[in-house]
């Protein structure tokens, strides 16, 4: 048997291998059909990054591995959670105001102002999920809708409590006692690794207990697997919906405070948006599986990175990038499917090959092709 | 062990493909449409540019400060590499553009936009003999020059041409988004109208909360708004939208003679179709392209200086467009306000 696991765990590797080959593949043809230099689009991206660059590529990997923990999940419950992008970006902003205000002494407003903004976007999340419970609302819909609400809500209390700084429009501040320092990683490098960044280890190893070692966990992966075996094991399906929902959301309140109390200080229209969506991107290319989430959130953050240099150094439009991005994701999820099959087909005829012969034990899928 | 096989042949068919790509020589990325640096051989300063989304071909700022570009490399002899920024970026990538610039040995590096404020900031102390510039920027720094504009005054003027050319009494404006950045084109606009005649009414329409592609980038939005504001009856819309003000631009060319849209930024009579031509009666400029030349020109000379470098006009930084000549029998009326702005007997509001 030990055999067939090495060729399982290939089978595992292949999946994402693939997706990525193919992405390039077809990168590499669209950049021939626009006519730009496809050598010069390889060698940049495949130039090994300066130090200031892995600093970078650090910083937002552990944001992106933040969102995709965030939308992990949701998926282990079946549930698609589209809505973390509107819930750290209510829960940043929530702890930028509750910061700026200084009423409590340095590190204890850090503390706190995390509590408040896993609080803010558990609370959100939760809109989605007591609606799926009481109303059968599909999470999808209500979690895009709140998406759009989080969006304009928080631009419209920006707005009345914003101040301006020449054409900038962000909250106030938050007291110099408050801010979290980076970490002095690499000599060389003028910038730092966010010092917040650390809440993406904390997160994933919570990830991995609460998941794999927790009765919630399995009465989780148990939901998501199947919800009526699930209901016929005691499990209150109802309860599960909302509470993964609203750990869901949490862990996305978490994504946004890295940059407010290590770079941007306060939020304001300027505050990098987007990494909700970015964070399903990578939950899907990571399979929820914590250590695959990292690798996900690194290579996503790397080809960023990398993509910078893309005009400067090879002329070509860094929008390339985001087009291998779409590209790895969908590959992604065809290759695993593709995968999948095979192991299900692949099983299937192993357990025929034992049924059809006297000695199952010994009997291999090879053996009786 | 058949569809092992496959998946094998699979894998290393893409990976000869991928292959096979990377040999196909491109030569030196010639086929770029990169056309405004293309020549490398002036010997005067290398402009390194950094766009805000959107880059060139928006119409708007983007292309006005590669027009000061392309002026420059004709007459100062310099050179250059535009950069351009990309959707919901983070911030680093910002910084890492102005440094790779530097790096580059670009000298001066102008960043496009309030966006970069922060960024060039950081980043120039790191380079503190290069010379930055920011347009629209608020940034702090010996070797930062932030290129600003007294953009109300541009739209009180238009707003008075609006108020002076309306026949219904009744004009409307498209703003991008409430905030620092639009506000005062609103509020000069309304207060141009209101010069002229205070009983005038003005409509107000916004595309978004903030300052995202919904506001800036969303011609099919303003396209709705467009319609909604002729359809409410008002005959001059003025927008400050920045891409998305192509939508304003496609409704009015369906609309009878005597129907006007105000363009924003550069002249946008001298971009629209013919048809679209008929109804743009003017555009509130704001000379980018003047700023970003100035610059260049003084980094050439030695003589920029570090805080606010203010285009408003008494420098003719800003003002109104006269293509199309739709505004030949009011243009006096309207140079008698600009008289008393430049004199300061008339001040344009910057705030609603």
């Amino acid at each position: 048997m030990g055999k067939l696991d090495l060729r399982r765990i290939a089978l595992a590797l292949a999946a994402p291998v693939l997706a990525i080959v193919v992405a390039l593949v077809i990168t590499c043809l669209i950049l021939l059909a626009a006519g730009s230099s496809v050598s010069g689009f390889l060698s940049t991206i495949f130039s090994v990054p300066a130090e200031r660059n892995v600093i970078n590529i650090l910083n937002n990997a552990s944001i992106l591995y933040l969102s995709g923990l965030a939308a992990a999940i949701g998926f282990r419950m079946n549930l698609f959670n589209i809505g973390v992008e509107g819930q750290y970006q209510m829960a940043v902003f929530t702890a930028a105001v509750f910061a700026a205000q200084g009423w409590l002494p340095g590190p204890i407003n850090v503390i706190v102002s995390i509590i408040l903004a896993m609080l803010v976007g558990a609370i959100w999340a939760s809109i989605a999920g007591v609606l799926k419970v009481t109303r059968g609302v599909s999470e999808v819909i209500s979690t895009i809708m709140l998406n759009a609400i989080a969006v304009s809500l928080t631009a419209y209390m920006l707005r009345k409590v914003g101040v301006s700084t020449g054409s900038n429009l962000a909250t106030e501040e938050i007291p110099r006692d408050s801010w979290v320092g980076g970490i002095k990683l690499l000599s060389g490098a003028p910038n730092e690794l966010l010092g917040l960044s650390l809440l993406a280890v904390l997160g994933g190893i919570g990830y991995a207990i609460l998941l794999n070692r927790s009765k919630f966990g399995f009465a989780l992966r148990a939901t998501g697997t199947s919800a009526s075996a699930a209901v016929a094991s005691g499990i209150d399906v109802r309860r599960m919906v909302v509470v993964s929902l609203m750990i869901s959301g949490a862990v996305a309140g978490l994504i946004g405070l890295p940059l407010l109390f290590g770079n941007s200080h306060s939020y304001g229209t300027t505050f990098q948006a987007g990494i909700g969506f970015a964070g399903i991107a990578v939950a899907l290319l990571g399979r929820n599986n914590p250590i695959g989430i990292a690798f996900g959130a690194l290579l996503f953050s790397y080809l960023t990175e990398q993509s910078n240099l893309l005009e400067i150094n090879a002329q070509v439009s860094p929008d390339i990038v985001a087009i291998s991005q779409g590209v790895i994701v969908l590959a992604v999820v065809i290759a695993y499917e593709v995968v999948r099959r095979y192991r299900n087909a692949l099983e299937q005829r192993q357990v025929a090959a034992e049924l059809s012969t006297s000695a199952p034990s010994e009997a291999t899928p090879e053996a009786t092709r | 062990m058949r569809h092992t096989t496959k998946l094998a042949a699979l894998a290393v068919t893409v990976a000869l493909l991928v292959a096979g790509c990377a040999k196909k020589e491109d030569t030196g990325g010639a086929a770029t449409s990169d056309e405004l640096c293309a020549d490398k051989s002036g010997a005067g300063p290398k402009i390194g540019l950094a766009y805000d989304i959107g880059g060139r071909g928006d119409h708007s700022f983007n292309d006005l400060a590669a027009a000061g570009v392309k002026k420059s490399l004709d007459e100062l002899d310099a050179t250059c590499e535009e950069s351009e920024a990309s959707a919901q970026e983070p911030d680093s990538a910002k910084e890492e553009r102005l440094r790779t610039l530097a790096e580059a040995g670009f000298n001066p590096i102008v960043a496009v936009g309030f966006v970069y404020t922060e960024e060039v900031n950081k980043v120039a102390k790191e380079y503190p003999d290069k010379k930055f510039a920011v347009v629209d920027g608020f940034a702090e720094g010996p070797n930062i020059t932030n290129l600003v504009f007294s953009v109300e005054q541009g739209s009180f003027l238009v707003g008075v041409a609006a108020g002076l050319k309306t026949k219904a009494k009744h004009v409307g404006f498209i703003g991008g988004a409430r905030g620092p950045i639009i506000d005062p084109f609103a509020a000069g606009y309304k207060a141009g109208v209101a010069a002229v005649d205070p009983s005038i009414k003005v409509d107000m329409k916004w595309l978004s909360d903030k300052g995202d592609d919904k506001a800036f980038a969303n011609p099919s939005g303003a396209k709705t708004a467009a319609t909604a504001l002729y359809d409410a009856g008002a005959d001059i819309v003025f927008h400050a939208s920045g891409l998305s003000g192509g939508g304003l631009f496609d409704v009015v060319s369906t609309k009878p003679d005597g129907i006007w849209a105000i363009g924003v930024d550069s002249d946008q009579y001298q971009t629209a179709t013919p048809e679209q031509q008929k109804h743009i009666l003017t555009s509130s400029l704001k000379k980018v392209d003047v700023a970003v030349f100035d610059f260049a020109k003084a980094f050439k000379d030695g003589t920029t200086k570090p805080g606010y470098d203010l285009y408003d006009i008494k420098r003719d930084g800003v003002g109104y467009a006269t293509s199309g000549g739709f505004l030949d029998d009011v243009t006096s009326k309207i140079d008698e306000y600009k008289a008393k702005l430049v004199s300061g007997d008339l001040k344009a509001p910057s705030k609603l």
